[in-house]
C-alpha cells in the first residue's frame, strides 16, 4: 500500500467537494481516477499533495499518518504531480528546467555540464530522445510533458499523479506518453492517472476509481469492467450511445465552397459543405486544420483562391466580418481564445451581438437578458446565476456558454475546433446532440477534431489534412481509423 | 474556491462588500480623521475647494481609466494638457481668436493626438508605454516651440468662467467633472463599446474572435483619453489665466495614482468609474487635509506614496487569496 485516504471530507461554502472518500493506492499500480468535471478529482489530487487540507479524514503515505499534509511533506514522501499546466520556463534549457530551484552548483556558479549529464541519465533510463541543452520553448507539448515527468523523477517521485496528461496531446504524442507510463510502472513508480479518454484507461490502468458528485462510487479492477459499465458508473445514468443518431438532413444546397484556397500555411484547399452536413477535418496537430478555420473566419488573410458562401464570394478581413456573413468559430483553446474569463455568463453570451441589438450605441439590457436566458435554457448551462463570472464554471459549462454565444449570432456555418477537449462524458454527449440539432436545423458544421472516434462518430464526410493540403476524403461508409491515419501521416 | 478554509459564508460576503466599497470606507475614514484633526476641514467652503482642486484630475481620470481597462497606459496625458494650454492661449492672445473657437480647436487637437497614440499602438503593435512616452516628449517639445517657454496671458474675461465661475455655490469645474464622470460611467455600462473595453482588456484575442474590431476600440479609447485630457487642460488654463509650459508636467502620474487607488487594474479588464471618483477624492482630501495640518509638502509626498503602495498591496493580497 503506497497511499491510503481514509474518510476524506472537504467542504467549501455551499458545496461538499469530497464526501467521506476512502481510497487505497497499491504500490506499483497504475490507478485511474475518472469522473465527470466537478466530480471531485482535482480536490482529491490537491488533498494528496497537501495543497489543501481536508476538513475530516486522514492521509496515510507509506504507513505514516497525516491529518494535515503540507506540500513539502508530500514531496518528501515521494508524491509528484504532472499538472495540466506545465511548470516549465520556456527560456531555459531542458536540463535547467529539470533542476529548477535545485541547480547543481560549483561554488557560486551553476554547473551546466553536471545538470546536463544528470538529465541525460534520466532520459536514457526511459529511452527519451531529448537534448538536455534544447530550450524548452522549442519543444512540442508532448516533449515538454516528458520533461515535466523527468523533473518529477529526478526529485525521486515514487507516486506520480498525472492530471489529464493526454488532453493536449496528438495521437502520436499520446502513444509516446503511454509508452512512458508503462516504463515508469516497470521501474516501480506508482501512478494515479486521470483522464476522460476511456481507451487509454483500459489500455494502461490496473484499477479504476470512479468519483461522482464528490463521492466515491466504486473502485474496480479494469479486467472486471467494460466501457459501457464504466460510463454508467460515471454519469449515474445509462448513456445509450456516445454519438446520438441524427436524421438524414443533408440538403443538396451547397452552403460553402472553397476553391484553391491558400495562405496561413495551407495550400490549394478545395472543399464544399452542404446545408445539414457535418464535415470533419482530421489530421495531426499542425496539419493546417486550425489554420484553414482561421482563413475562413477572417482571423488571417488568404493569399489566393476563393471562398463562396450562399453563392456569394466573401473575403472577410476580420472575424467581425465573417460573423456578419453568418460564420461562427468555436475555438480550440477555451480559456485563451474563447472565454472572457472576468466577464459574466450573460456578458459572454451576448458579447458578439450587443452591438447589433444596441440602439444609438446604448445597450438593450432587457433583450440581452432575454437572449442569455433563452440560450441558457436551450442548451442547459448549469448555473443558478447568469451574473456569475464564467471562470467559475466547469470546463463543459464554459464550452456551452461559448457555443451559446455563437448560436446567438444565428450563424449558418459553425466551425468547431476540438469542441470537446477536456470536457467530461456527460457534457460531451450534450455537445454532440447540439451539433446534431444545428445541422437538422439546416446549418452546416465544420468540425476539427484530433479524437479519431469523435471525428468518425460525428461527421458525414471527413477530409484529412497533412502539411497544409488535403490528402484524403472519405464518405461515412468508408470511415476507417487506419485509412485516416494513413492519409494524415504518410508521404 | 480553494481559499475558504477560514472564510465562512458571512465572512465571504463581508469580504465581497469590503472589496466593492472598501475604497469608500478609506475615504470616509480620512474625512473623519481630518474633521477631528482640523477644525477648518469640515467646512462647506473647504470641501467645495477640495472638489474644485481635484476636478481636473477627475476629468482626465475618466479617459485614463479607459486606457487602463484596455491594459494600456497613456503617459502623454500631462503633455496634452500642456499643449492644449499653450495652443488655446496662443490662438486667443496671439491670433485674437474668440475663446469658443480656440477651445474647439484645442480639443480637436487633443483628440487627434490621442487618436495618433491609438493608431500607432493598434497598427504598429508598439507597447503603449513607449508610444505615449515618445508622444509625451514630442508634444512637450512642440509646446516649447510655440510658446518659446514663456507664459501667454491676457484672455477675454468670458474665458475665465470655465475655471473660476460658479453655479450657485458649486464651482463650474466641479460640474464639468461630474458631467464627464457621468458620461464615463454611461459609456462603460450602458453602451456596447464600453463593454468592449472590458472584453479587449480582459482577453484581446478572445475579444477579436468574438467579433470585436479591436483596433477601432483602441482608436476610440486613446482618442477619448486625449480628449478628456484636453478638457482638463482647458479648465486648468481658465483657472490659472495663463498658458504655461509646465501646466501639465507630471499630471499623468497623479491621474494614474487616482485610478489605481480607485481599483482599476493596470493589467486591464477590471475597474469602475464610481471607484475612480473615490480614488480622485482620496488624493484631494489627503492634499487638502495635510495642508490644513501644516504638514510639509515633502512629508505629503511620502504619505501619498505610502497610501498608493498600501492600496495596491491590499488589492494584490486579495487577488492572491482568490486564486
Amino acid at each position: 500500500m503506497f497511499l491510503q485516504l481514509k474518510n476524506i471530507t472537504k467542504r467549501y461554502p455551499g458545496v461538499v467537494a469530497l464526501n467521506n472518500v476512502s481510497l487505497d493506492i497499491h504500490e506499483g499500480e497504475v490507478h485511474a481516477l475518472v469522473g465527470e468535471n466537478g466530480a471531485g478529482k482535482s480536490t482529491l489530487i490537491k488533498t494528496c499533495t497537501g495543497a489543501i487540507a481536508p476538513n475530516e479524514g486522514t492521509i496515510v503515505i507509506k504507513g505514516q499518518e497525516f491529518t494535515s499534509l503540507t506540500p513539502k511533506s508530500s514531496e518528501q514522501m515521494g508524491v509528484g504531480v504532472i499538472y495540466q499546466e506545465f511548470n516549465l520556463v520556456d527560456e531555459l534549457t531542458v536540463a535547467e528546467n529539470i533542476f529548477l530551484g535545485r541547480a547543481i552548483r560549483k561554488g557560486f556558479v551553476i554547473d551546466q555540464k553536471a545538470m546536463e549529464v544528470e538529465a541525460a541519465k534520466i532520459f536514457k533510463q526511459f529511452d527519451i530522445k531529448i537534448n538536455p541543452r534544447e530550450l524548452v520553448g522549442n519543444l512540442t507539448i508532448g516533449y515538454q510533458q516528458l520533461v515535466e515527468i523527468a523533473k518529477a523523477i529526478s526529485q525521486n517521485a515514487k507516486l506520480l499523479i498525472m492530471d489529464e496528461p493526454s488532453a493536449p496531446l496528438t495521437q502520436t504524442e499520446a502513444l509516446a506518453l503511454h509508452a512512458m507510463v508503462e516504463k515508469l510502472k516497470a521501474s516501480g513508480v506508482t501512478i494515479v492517472y486521470i483522464s476522460h479518454r476511456m481507451d487509454e484507461i483500459f489500455k494502461l490502468c490496473d484499477r479504476i476509481t470512479v468519483l461522482r458528485d464528490g463521492e466515491k462510487v466504486s473502485t474496480i479492477n479494469t479486467s472486471d469492467t467494460n466501457l459501457d459499465d464504466l460510463v454508467t458508473l460515471m454519469v449515474g445514468r445509462e448513456l445509450t450511445e456516445t454519438y446520438p443518431d441524427r436524421k438524414d438532413c443533408i440538403s443538396d444546397e451547397i452552403l460553402l465552397e472553397v476553391n484553391n484556397l491558400s495562405g496561413n500555411g495551407v495550400n490549394g484547399i478545395n472543399l464544399k459543405i452542404r446545408r445539414g452536413e457535418v464535415l470533419g477535418l482530421a489530421g495531426l496537430i499542425g496539419a493546417g486544420r486550425t489554420e484553414l478555420a482561421e482563413l475562413l473566419f477572417g482571423v488571417k488573410s488568404k493569399s489566393g483562391g476563393s471562398v463562396t458562401l450562399h453563392g456569394n464570394e466573401i473575403d472577410p478581413k476580420l472575424p467581425k466580418e465573417a460573423i456578419g456573413y453568418g460564420i461562427a468559430l468555436v475555438p480550440e483553446d477555451r480559456k485563451r481564445l474563447g472565454a472572457l474569463l472576468d466577464v459574466t455568463i450573460r456578458g459572454n453570451i451576448c458579447i458578439s451581438i450587443i452591438e447589433r441589438i444596441s440602439k444609438f450605441f446604448t445597450r438593450d439590457k432587457k433583450e440581452e437578458q432575454r437572449i442569455a436566458v433563452h440560450y441558457k435554457d436551450a442548451i442547459r448551462i448549469k448555473t443558478p446565476n447568469l451574473e456569475q463570472k464564467i471562470k467559475n464554471l466547469s470546463g463543459g459549462n464554459q464550452q456551452k456558454v461559448i457555443i451559446a454565444k455563437w448560436l446567438a449570432t444565428e450563424p449558418s456555418l459553425v466551425i468547431f475546433d476540438e469542441p470537446t477537449r477536456g470536457i467530461d462524458v456527460g457534457a460531451k454527449s450534450e455537445i454532440y446532440a447540439l451539433v446534431n440539432s444545428l445541422v437538422e436545423d439546416g446549418k452546416a458544421v465544420l468540425m476539427i477534431s484530433s479524437e479519431m472516434e469523435e471525428v468518425m462518430g460525428m461527421s458525414d464526410r471527413i477530409l484529412v489534412l497533412r502539411e497544409g493540403r488535403i490528402t484524403g476524403e472519405l464518405d461515412r461508409n468508408d470511415f476507417d481509423q487506419e485509412t485516416i491515419m494513413g492519409f494524415a501521416s504518410q508521404n | 474556491m480553494d481559499n475558504s478554509d477560514t472564510l465562512n459564508g458571512a465572512g465571504k460576503l463581508a469580504s465581497k462588500y469590503a472589496k466593492q466599497f472598501g475604497i469608500y470606507i478609506v475615504l470616509l475614514a480620512l474625512l473623519v480623521f481630518f474633521s477631528i484633526a482640523s477644525e477648518n476641514f469640515l467646512v462647506s467652503s473647504n470641501l467645495l475647494n477640495v472638489a474644485r482642486q481635484v476636478s481636473m484630475m477627475g476629468i482626465a481620470a475618466v479617459g485614463f481609466s479607459f486606457v487602463l481597462l484596455l491594459g494600456g497606459i497613456d503617459l502623454s496625458v500631462g503633455s496634452v494638457i500642456t499643449l492644449v494650454n499653450i495652443v488655446a492661449a496662443y490662438f486667443m492672445v496671439n491670433l485674437g481668436m474668440p475663446p469658443f473657437l480656440a477651445v474647439i480647436i484645442a480639443l480637436a487637437l487633443s483628440a487627434a493626438l490621442g487618436f495618433s497614440n491609438g493608431w500607432i499602438i493598434a497598427n504598429i503593435n508598439m507597447p503603449p508605454i513607449i508610444v505615449t512616452l515618445a508622444m509625451m516628449i514630442i508634444i512637450e517639445g512642440i509646446a516649447y516651440l510655440i510658446s518659446g517657454g514663456l507664459p501667454i496671458y491676457g484672455f477675454a474675461k468670458s474665458f475665465a468662467v470655465i475655471g473660476q465661475g460658479y453655479v450657485g455655490p458649486i464651482p463650474i469645474p466641479v460640474i464639468i467633472m461630474v458631467v464627464i464622470m457621468g458620461l464615463g460611467g454611461f459609456i462603460l455600462n450602458k453602451t456596447y463599446f464600453g463593454r468592449y473595453f472590458y472584453a479587449v482588456g480582459g482577453n484581446e484575442e478572445a475579444a477579436k474572435l468574438s467579433g470585436i474590431d479591436v483596433k477601432r476600440v483602441k482608436y476610440l479609447v486613446y482618442t477619448l483619453s486625449g480628449f478628456f485630457a484636453g478638457v482638463a487642460g482647458i479648465v486648468i488654463l481658465s483657472r490659472t489665466n495663463s498658458g504655461q509650459v509646465l501646466s501639465g508636467k507630471g499630471f499623468e502620474f497623479d491621474v494614474l495614482t487616482a485610478c489605481v487607488l480607485g481599483g482599476v487594474s493596470v493589467t486591464g479588464g477590471v475597474g469602475k468609474i464610481s471607484n475612480v471618483l473615490a480614488g480622485v477624492l482620496i488624493l484631494g482630501v489627503l492634499s487638502n487635509g495635510l495642508v490644513l495640518l501644516d504638514i510639509s509638502q515633502f512629508v505629503q509626498m511620502v504619505i501619498k506614496g505610502t497610501v498608493l503602495m498600501l492600496a495596491v498591496a491590499l488589492d494584490c493580497l486579495q487577488n492572491r487569496k482568490e486564486s
